[in-house]
C-alpha cells in the first residue's frame, strides 16, 4: 500500500512549494524526488500536516553513486552522486511514502567536506539515531542535529565506510586491518 | 538535552541530592543482552540519564553485501538476530523477490510460514527467559531454553543447523522437510501448549515481578511510534499495528487464508483474554508488562500460525520448486520491504544497478529504534529498573550493530 | 569436656579450659564450613533439579557429592587479584570481617541440650548482635574495592540489613517475652513436649510472627527475593565483583553459614528447637539431662533434630530463591518499613496480651504453666519438678 495519485503530490506542492522535483510514481516502490535543502520541511508538512500523517520514520539510507572501476564508470549513465532515501510509513493509514533526495558526494565537490542535509530529528525524535548512523558510514552531515557523532563505528574511526571509495585502514591501533 | 532535562517532569526532585556518579554498564554486564553499554548518570540509585553506546558488534554486514550476491548475503542477515534467524533469511528473501517480482510456488509459501513461525516461538521464548534473568529470577530462562532446544532440534532436522539456519533464500527454500518432521513438530506443539501456564504462574502472574513490571518505562503511543518503535514493543503500547496484517502485499499475501488476531490491548482486551491471566491493576497500557505479555500472546499466536500452516503445507501437492541460482541477475532498481520479525518490523533496502550483486543494500533493523526509545523510558527511574525497561525491549545486539 | 580433664585426667584447670576450647572451636569452625559445603553442594544440586538440570553429577562419583571440594580447591587455585584503586588493607580485611562475624554467631547457638559452644544468659541477643557485624564486611568490601558497581551493593547491603534488624529484633524478643528468658537452652527447654508447645503455636500472634521472622531473615542474609548487594542482574555481581579465589569463597561461606544460622534460630525460638514434635524420650522415661550414657543418646537425637529443621529452612530459602524474581531496592525497604516492622510490633503486642488473658493458652491442659518453669528446672521423668545436679552446675558456670 504505497502513496499513489496525484491529488496529494498537489497538496504537497501547495504546502512546501518547489520542494518536489521530480517523481516516480511508476517504480516498485513510487518515490517523490525532493530538493535537498527543503527535505526538513517537507518532512514536517508530511508528519504534522498532510492529510495522511507520516508519523513515523523507518528508515533513512544514503547511497553512494561513484564507481570506482574508471572503465566501468564510463559507461555508467549516472554522474556520481549520493542519494538519500527516507522511508516513512503512516501508522494511522498504514501506508508508506519514498522520498528521494540528491546530494553531491563532497559538498562544493571538495574531497574531505561532507556534503550537508538539514537534519529531521525536528520532525521525528527516531530520526536521531539514523541520521548517526548516515553520518557515521556514510558520510553526511546533517544540519541541526543535535548530537551528530559516530554511532556504530569508534569515535576516532577515520572514512565512511560505506562509501564506495572507502579503504580499510591497515592499522587502527595496533589492530591489524586486513 | 539539558534543557530537556530540566524539564522533564519524570525527573524525581528530591531534597537532599548528592554528588552525580557515571556509571558503565557494560559492554560486559550480565543483563545488557550482548555487548551493550550503558552510560547511566546516576543519582544515588536513581537514573537521572541513560545513554547506550552501540557498535561493539558492528561488522558493516551491509557493504559485505555490497560485494555478495543476493543469495550469497543471505548467511549474513542469519547473524543480525541470530534468535530469529529464519525471519531474518525471510525478510532478505522477500525483499529481493519483490524487486525481481518473483512468486514462490504455494507449497513453499506454506513452509515458509510454518518455519518462521515456529522460529518466532523460539525467540520470544529466549525474550521472556532473559526478561526474567534480568529480573534475578533464573529458574524461567532455563525453563524456557528447554523447550526453544525442541525447536532448535527440529530446525537442525530440516536444514541441518541449529542458530544460523540460511533455510528461507531467494526463490524458495534450500531444501523440503524430511518425512515424519511434521509430526514431530506435532507432537512439540501438543507438549508444549500446557506449558505456557507454567510461564505465566512463574512469571506473568507472579506478584513480584509484577511489581518490578507493571508501571515502569512507561511508553506513549505517540513516543513509540515516532521513535519507529515496532513489533511487541509497539503492540505493547497499544498500537494495532502488525506486518503480517498490514504490510506490503508480497508479505500480506504469505499470510493470506490464516486466521489470527494481531496481539494488542483493544478497549482494554487483549484477544482471547479469557484464556489468559488478567492484567494486573497496577499495569498501564504501555509499561513493560504489556510489552511481555503481547510477547507471550503471540507465542500461542505463533503455535496456532504453526498448525495451521502445517495443514496448507500437507494439503500441497506441487512440488516446493527450486531457489534462484546464486548469480541470477536482479532488474535494476530498488525495491524496500518490512517483515514482522519476532523483535519488530525488519526492513531490507535493496538497490540493483542490474545485476546479480546488489548496489547497495541496507538492512533497517527492529531493535535499533527500539532501543533508541531506551534513554527516553529510563529517565528518573532506579537502576534496577534500567535492566527490567532494556529487557523489555528485547533487543539482539547482532541486528542493531549489524 | 573440662570436668572431665580436671577430675579424671588430672590436668591442670586453666590447661583443661583451653584444651576444651580449642576442641570447642575447632569442632563449631569444622562442622559449619563442612556443613556449609554440603549446602553449596545441595543448593547446585536442588537449583539443577529445579530447573530441569542435573547438577553436578560427577565429581566424587555419584551425585557430585565431592563438588564444593573441588570448586574449593580451584578457588585456592586462582590468583589473588585486587584492583589498582583498591584500598589494600580494607579490601584483605573485608572477607574476614563477614566470615568471623557469621561463624562467631555460632558459639552461643545450642545444637542440643548441653550442646553449646558456650551457653549465655543473653544468647539471642549475642547471635543477633553478632550477625549485625557481617554487614561491615560487606560495606568494607564495597568501599574498598574501588568499584562502583561494589559501592552500589554496599550501600544497599547497609541499607538493607540495618532497616531488616528493626523487625527482625523485634520478632525475636516474642520468645523471649514467652520464656522469661535470653538464653537460647532455656527458650529451647520450654518448648519441650508435644509439638503444640512450640512457639509456633503458642497463640495466633507467634504463628503470624513467625512468618515476619521468615521474611526478615531471608533479608538479613541476603537471600533472593532480597539479595539486592549482590544483584547479578543489575550490579554486576554487587559489593563482590572484584573479589576472586580464597577471598571470594570466604564471603560464600559467610552467606551459608548465615542461613543456616537464622534457620537454626528459627527452630529454636518457634520450632521447639531440638525437641521434635513427639516428645519421643520423654515418652521412653528417659531424658536429655541425667549425664549418663541414655542421655547422651537423647541430646544426639535432639541435635538431629535441630539440624533437620535448620537444614529444612535453609532448602526452603533455596527453593524461593530459585523460583522468585528480585524485589527492587525500593521495594525491598517498603516491605520492611511498611509491612515487616509494623506487623512485627502488633503482634509482640498482641501476644503480650494474649501472655496476660489466656496465660495456660486455648486449652489448658495442652501446655504447662509458663510460671512453673524457671530457668534451670526441668520436669523430671515422673512429671515431678526438681533441679538437675547438672543444671545447677551449668547456671553456676554461666553467671557466677
Amino acid at each position: 500500500m504505497t502513496m499513489r495519485g496525484p491529488g496529494f503530490l498537489d497538496q504537497l506542492d501547495a504546502a512546501v512549494p518547489g520542494a518536489v522535483v521530480g517523481r516516480n510514481l511508476e517504480a516498485i516502490d513510487p518515490w517523490i524526488d525532493v530538493a535537498p535543502e527543503r527535505i526538513a520541511d517537507v518532512c514536517a508538512w508530511l508528519a504534522k500536516s498532510s492529510p495522511v500523517r507520516f508519523d513515523s520514520l523507518q528508515c533513512i539510507t544514503a547511497i553512494d553513486w561513484f564507481e570506482i572501476d574508471p572503465k566501468k564508470a564510463a559507461k555508467v549513465a549516472w554522474q556520481p552522486h549520493t542519494e538519500m532515501v527516507y522511508h516513512l510509513w503512516s501508522t494511522a493509514a498504514r501506508v508508506s511514502l519514498v522520498l528521494k533526495t540528491k546530494l553531491p558526494r563532497w559538498k562544493s565537490d571538495v574531497p574531505g567536506e561532507l556534503p550537508e542535509i538539514p537534519s529531521v530529528c525536528g520532525v521525528w525524535r527516531g530520526a536521531n539515531w539514523h541520521e548517526r548512523e548516515v553520518y557515521d558510514l556514510s558520510g553526511i552531515w546533517f544540519t541541526g542535529h543535535p548530537d551528530l557523532r559516530r554511532i556504530l563505528c569508534p569515535e576516532d574511526w577515520e572514512g565512511y565506510p560505506l562509501r564506495k571509495d572507502y579503504e580499510m585502514p591497515l592499522d587502527y591501533h595496533g589492530i591489524r586491518g586486513r | 538535552m539539558a534543557q530537556m532535562l530540566d524539564d522533564d517532569p519524570r525527573i524525581i526532585e528530591f531534597d537532599v541530592r548528592t554528588d552525580e556518579m557515571l556509571v558503565n554498564m557494560g559492554p560486559q554486564h550480565p543483563s545488557t543482552h550482548g555487548v551493550l553499554r550503558l552510560v547511566l548518570r546516576t543519582d544515588g540509585e536513581v537514573v537521572s540519564e541513560v545513554e547506550p553506546h552501540i557498535g561493539y558488534l558492528h561488522r558493516c554486514a551491509e557493504k559485505i553485501g555490497e560485494n555478495l550476491t543476493h543469495r550469497q548475503w543471505i548467511p549474513y542477515t542469519d547473524r543480525m538476530d541470530y534468535l530469529a534467524a529464519m525471519n531474518m533469511n525471510l525478510g532478505w528473501a522477500l525483499a529481493v523477490e519483490k524487486l525481481m517480482k518473483y512468486q514462490v510456488s504455494e507449497k513453499a509459501r506454506h513452509l515458509r510460514v510454518l518455519i518462521v513461525e515456529l522460529n518466532r516461538i523460539a525467540s520470544h521464548l529466549v525474550g521472556m527467559g532473559a526478561y526474567g534473568l534480568d529480573l534475578g529470577t533464573f529458574s524461567p530462562f532455563l525453563y524456557a531454553f528447554r523447550e526453544r532446544e525442541k525447536i532448535l532440534d527440529l530446525f537442525e532436522e530440516a536444514c541441518g543447523a541449529r542458530l544460523t539456519y540460511s533455510y528461507i533464500t531467494v526463490g524458495g527454500l534450500t531444501a523440503d522437510l524430511p518425512s515424519g518432521w511434521l509430526v514431530k513438530c506435532e507432537a512439540f506443539l501438543e507438549q508444549f501448549e500446557p506449558i505456557i501456564q507454567e510461564y505465566h504462574a512463574l512469571l506473568t502472574t507472579n506478584a513480584i515481578f509484577v511489581k518490578r513490571t507493571a508501571n515502569i518505562g512507561v511508553m506513549s503511543p505517540e513516543l513509540a511510534i515516532e521513535y519507529g518503535c515496532s513489533g511487541p514493543v509497539l503492540r505493547g503500547s497499544g498500537v494495532d499495528q502488525d506486518m503480517r496484517r498490514d504490510g506490503e502485499a508480497i508479505y500480506t499475501a504469505m499470510y493470506d487464508s490464516y486466521a489470527f488476531e494481531v496481539a494488542v490491548m483493544k478497549d482494554g482486551h487483549y484477544p482471547r483474554d479469557h484464556v489468559y491471566p488478567a492484567v494486573p491493576a497496577d499495569a498501564v497500557l504501555g509499561d513493560c508488562w504489556h510489552r511481555f505479555f503481547v510477547r507471550m500472546l503471540e507465542v500461542v499466536q505463533s503455535m496456532d500460525l504453526v498448525r495451521q500452516a502445517i495443514d496448507r503445507y500437507s494439503a500441497c501437492k506441487g512440488p516446493l520448486g527450486e531457489p534462484l541460482k546464486l548469480t541470477e541477475k536482479m532488474p535494476a532498481g530498488d525495491a524496500y520491504l518490512e517483515t514482522e520479525c519476532p523483535k519488530g518490523q525488519m526492513g531490507f533496502y535493496l538497490v540493483s544497478d542490474g545485476s546479480a550483486i546488489p548496489w547497495r543494500v541496507r538492512a533497517r533493523s527492529s531493535s535499533f529504534s527500539n532501543l533508541a526509545v531506551a534513554h527516553e523510558l529510563c529517565r528518573g527511574c532506579l537502576i534496577a529498573d534500567v535492566p527490567a525497561i532494556v529487557g523489555s525491549l528485547d533487543i539482539v545486539m547482532g541486528e542493531i550493530d549489524r | 569436656m573440662a570436668e572431665f580433664l580436671i577430675n579424671t585426667v588430672r590436668l591442670p584447670a586453666w590447661l583443661a579450659w583451653s584444651v576444651t576450647a580449642g576442641v570447642a572451636a575447632a569442632l563449631i569452625l569444622n562442622v559449619i564450613a563442612g556443613g556449609a559445603l554440603v549446602f553449596i553442594w545441595a543448593e547446585r544440586k536442588i537449583a539443577g533439579r529445579i530447573q530441569d538440570r542435573l547438577g553436578p553429577t560427577r565429581t566424587g562419583g555419584k551425585f557430585g557429592w565431592l563438588q564444593s571440594l573441588a570448586d574449593g580447591l580451584k578457588l585456592l587455585a586462582k590468583e589473588d587479584l585486587m584492583p589498582d584503586g583498591a584500598d589494600g588493607m580494607l579490601f584483605r580485611l573485608a572477607p574476614y570481617v563477614s566470615f568471623c562475624a557469621s561463624f562467631c554467631a555460632f558459639i552461643a547457638l545450642p545444637f542440643a541440650f548441653d550442646f553449646i559452644g558456650q551457653r549465655m544468659n543473653v544468647g539471642v541477643f549475642f547471635v543477633i548482635a553478632v550477625l549485625g557485624i557481617e554487614v561491615f564486611g560487606v560495606i568494607l568490601a564495597g568501599y574498598a574495592s574501588a568499584s562502583k558497581w561494589s559501592l552500589f551493593g554496599a550501600m544497599r547491603e547497609a541499607a538493607q540489613v540495618v532497616s531488616y534488624e528493626v523487625p527482625l529484633g523485634m520478632c525475636v524478643v516474642v520468645p523471649v517475652m514467652l520464656a522469661g528468658s535470653m538464653d537460647l537452652v532455656t527458650i529451647a527447654e520450654k518448648q519441650a513436649g508435644w509439638l503444640t508447645n512450640w512457639y509456633l503455636f503458642h497463640d495466633p500472634f507467634t504463628f503470624v510472627i513467625f512468618w515476619v521472622y521468615v521474611t526478615c531473615a531471608v533479608a538479613s542474609v541476603n537471600r533472593a527475593p532480597f539479595d539486592l548487594a549482590e544483584a547479578e542482574s543489575e550490579l554486576v555481581a554487587g559489593f563482590h565483583t572484584e573479589y576472586s579465589g580464597l577471598r571470594w569463597s570466604y564471603f560464600f561461606m559467610a552467606e551459608y553459614g548465615s542461613m543456616f544460622l537464622v534457620s537454626a534460630l528459627a527452630a529454636l525460638l518457634f520450632l521447639g528447637g531440638w525437641n521434635g514434635p513427639v516428645p519421643v524420650a520423654s515418652l521412653l522415661g528417659l531424658s536429655e539431662g541425667t549425664g549418663d550414657t541414655a542421655s547422651y543418646f537423647v541430646r544426639l537425637l535432639g541435635m538431629a533434630n535441630l539440624l533437620g529443621k535448620a537444614s529444612l529452612g535453609v532448602l526452603i530459602m533455596m527453593w524461593i530463591r530459585w523460583t522468585l524474581p528480585r524485589l527492587r531496592i525500593d521495594q525491598v525497604m517498603m516491605t520492611c518499613l511498611k509491612y515487616c516492622t509494623p506487623l512485627a510490633a502488633a503482634m509482640f503486642l498482641g501476644a503480650m496480651l494474649w501472655q496476660i488473658a489466656l496465660p495456660g493458652g486455648l486449652v489448658p491442659g495442652l501446655r504447662r504453666p509458663a510460671g512453673e518453669i524457671r530457668e534451670g528446672w526441668l520436669p523430671g521423668p515422673g512429671g515431678a519438678f526438681k533441679v538437675r545436679s547438672a543444671d545447677v552446675g551449668k547456671v553456676v558456670q554461666v553467671s557466677p
